[in-house]
């Protein structure tokens, strides 16, 4: 291949060395991350304005020229412009800190951000990207993610805690809660997944994905034109959404943000950090949000595949089409979460604590059952029939649909328990009266003990 | 410098010493956080090693329960305790109770090392056989070999569960 042939320049001094091949991937992933966060920050505050009908950040990288003409770039350069800012404000320590953990905890904020990518290939196994990516193409590429994501807990907990400050405490306390709980709905969400592909590894996840739809050939008739993407089988679908929540609740964004909840705990665990030791916090979970949509990306919704035809396959090996397509998918995940951001508010603690261990967790633990049954009938069978996977799917909503059910029933659950009912009549009526609905009056409000 | 010391080797030695120190460190520390996180960082050195070996399965199973998991939970209930200045902690001198616990320090040292060291006397290389620890194999000698001690582990743990909420309960 061509590209190969430019690479021979390369390879006597830097690309024959392993050492030198790994210092090349680690650059080429971390590097680009590195770039990314500022214009993250960008999209994210331009996408809430226009979501909230405000106009946000625009001003900033916008030139006048003598003419009077202005070129304006959409404040481009907002995000570098608040990060000078930060580099050059005050950076205060406060006098009653664990000086050494207080130090020690922003990195250990930004490490598992950028090492849970470790694992994600941006592009096929073949040509020059073999040689790029991944970092470590290690069997166990699926756990990898897992426990580095795990070790995301240390920096905000011990920044809560060698803060000593009340509210910083509370927000590192309620962290290591929360993000405990959802690990384990998460690990059982990959854990089926792994037992629907039988690897742990994610190049042959990608491979998996790129076989035809639910393992069917011929559908009704005609070649399968579909990729096996895991977002569109059922029971993928189900990981697919328990992973999303999960994720959430992991990268403390919100409706899962009650760790740096501002109007309960300032700032939660980072109240006491100013300058660019706030700014590596801020850093951490762009940076952690990125790549975590690169692991969703990877695992449900075919990496670096274009689309989910199978025509469209040789397109999806150029070395030059697939980063920007892995790329195009992480801003997709992105872009849902500032849409969550602007869309849901945040959870109580019970309400968190209720949907990860008695919602989640349950329908992880189902679905990997299913999943089991859905394995060892294809495998049985040889040759999937189109109607099993349109079965199953039925199965998978009948199962999520009860799950919702559940959900919605929790609140009225707590209304049912309460002692007693009372009714409150509005003075001058119900406000909502006003717009277009007619609400009763009279609001029942449950007394608790 | 002898022909067996080479990349590996160093690093090995390297991740061993950090090992070593942060084992001290986690009693040598009086901070109770200091030494859960010397702790923690004990624990992940032993992860990396497990790496160097290239028994990767092991190393992040280390990660994912020891450092991820239980180690959390320790800072969790330390933080919540609040155990206050070590000082606090400090016991009276006790002289009799120090020479005892050195002495049976030194023989648990003693009889965990006559087992552990004599293997290791004549080794210089620093490796596992091929695919050592691989998930594959695990799983199969996990759901073949070995199923009545796994499933009986996992009883255990399911007993453990049940008793403790049943314990927590009691009282509302």
């Amino acid at each position: 291949m061509r590209h190969m042939d430019r690479l021979k320049y390369f390879e006597p001094w830097l690309i024959a060395h392993p050492a030198g091949a790994a210092l090349i991937r680690v650059l080429f992933f971390v590097v680009p991350i590195l770039l990314i966060v500022p214009m993250l920050i960008w999209w994210e505050r331009r996408l809430l304005s226009w979501m909230q009908d405000r106009i946000g950040p625009n001003r900033v990288a916008t030139i006048t020229f003598k003419s009077g003409k202005k070129l304006r770039m959409f404040g481009l350069l907002q995000a570098i412009m608040d990060g000078i800012k930060l580099a050059f404000k005050e950076d205060i320590t406060p006098t009653a800190v664990d000086r050494l953990i207080y130090f020690l905890a922003p990195g250990l904020a930004l490490f598992p951000a950028f090492a849970i990518g470790a694992t994600l290939p941006w592009g096929p196994q073949e040509g020059i990207c073999r040689l790029l990516t991944p970092v470590a193409n290690v069997e166990i590429g699926v756990l990898f993610v897992m426990a580095i994501s795990s070790l995301g807990v240390y920096g905000i907990v011990l920044a809560g805690y060698a803060s000593n400050n009340k509210y910083s405490l509370m927000g590192g306390l309620r962290s290591s809660a929360q993000l405990i709980s959802y690990e384990l709905a998460m690990g059982m969400a990959l854990a089926s997944v792994v037992l629907a592909t039988g690897s742990l590894k994610m190049t042959e996840m990608l491979e998996f994905q790129a076989e035809p739809l639910w393992g069917v050939q011929k559908f009704f008739g005609i070649d399968n034109p579909i990729q096996n993407w895991l977002v569109f089988t059922p029971f993928g679908f189900i990981a697919a959404v328990i992973f999303a929540i999960c994720v959430v609740a992991e990268t403390n964004r919100t409706p899962f943000d009650l760790p740096e909840a501002e109007n309960e705990l300032i700032a939660g665990y980072h109240t006491e950090y100013s300058s660019m030791k706030f700014a590596v916090f801020f850093m951490g979970e762009y940076a952690a949000m990125f790549v975590f949509s690169g692991v969703f990306a990877t695992i449900f919704l075919g990496g670096y595949n274009i689309a989910p035809i199978r025509a469209l396959e040789p397109f999806s090996g150029l070395p030059y089409i697939a980063p920007m397509v892995f790329l195009g998918k992480c801003a997709f995940g992105i872009t849902v979460f500032i849409w969550m951001r602007a869309t849901l508010p945040r959870l109580r603690y019970d309400q968190l604590m209720s949907l990860g261990w008695r919602s989640l967790l349950p329908l992880a633990v189902a679905n990997f059952i299913g999943v089991g049954i859905w394995v060892i009938g294809t495998n049985q069978g040889g040759q999937v029939d189109p109607w099993a996977g349109l079965g199953a799917w039925f199965i998978a909503f009948a199962i999520f649909f009860g799950l919702y059910m559940a959900i919605k029933q929790t609140g009225k659950e707590r209304l049912g328990t309460a002692l007693d009912k009372r009714t409150i009549e509005l003075v001058s009526g119900n406000p909502a009266n006003a717009i277009a609905f007619a609400k009763p009056d009279k609001v029942e409000v449950a007394v608790e003990a | 410098m002898p022909e067996w010391v080479d990349g590996k080797t160093i690093l090995f030695a390297m991740l061993a010493g950090l090992a070593g120190a942060t084992a001290i460190g986690v009693v040598a520390f009086g901070n109770a956080v200091r030494s859960a996180l010397c702790l923690v960082l004990n624990f992940f050195t032993l992860a990396l090693l497990y790496f160097t070996l290239d028994a990767e399965m092991l190393g992040v199973t280390q990660v994912i329960v020891y450092t991820g998991a239980i180690m959390v939970l320790f800072l969790f209930v330390i933080m919540l305790l609040n155990l206050g200045s070590p000082a606090a902690l400090e016991e009276r001198p006790d002289y009799i109770k120090k020479a005892l616990g050195f002495m049976f320090g030194g023989a648990l040292f003693g009889v965990v090392a006559s087992q552990v060291v004599r293997p290791f006397i004549e080794t210089k290389q620093v490796f596992a056989p091929d695919n050592y620890g691989a998930p594959q194999g695990m799983g199969k000698a996990l759901f073949t070999t070995y199923v009545w001690p796994f499933e009986m582990a996992s009883i255990l743990l399911v007993i453990g569960i049940v008793g403790s909420i049943l314990l927590a309960k009691r009282r509302v």
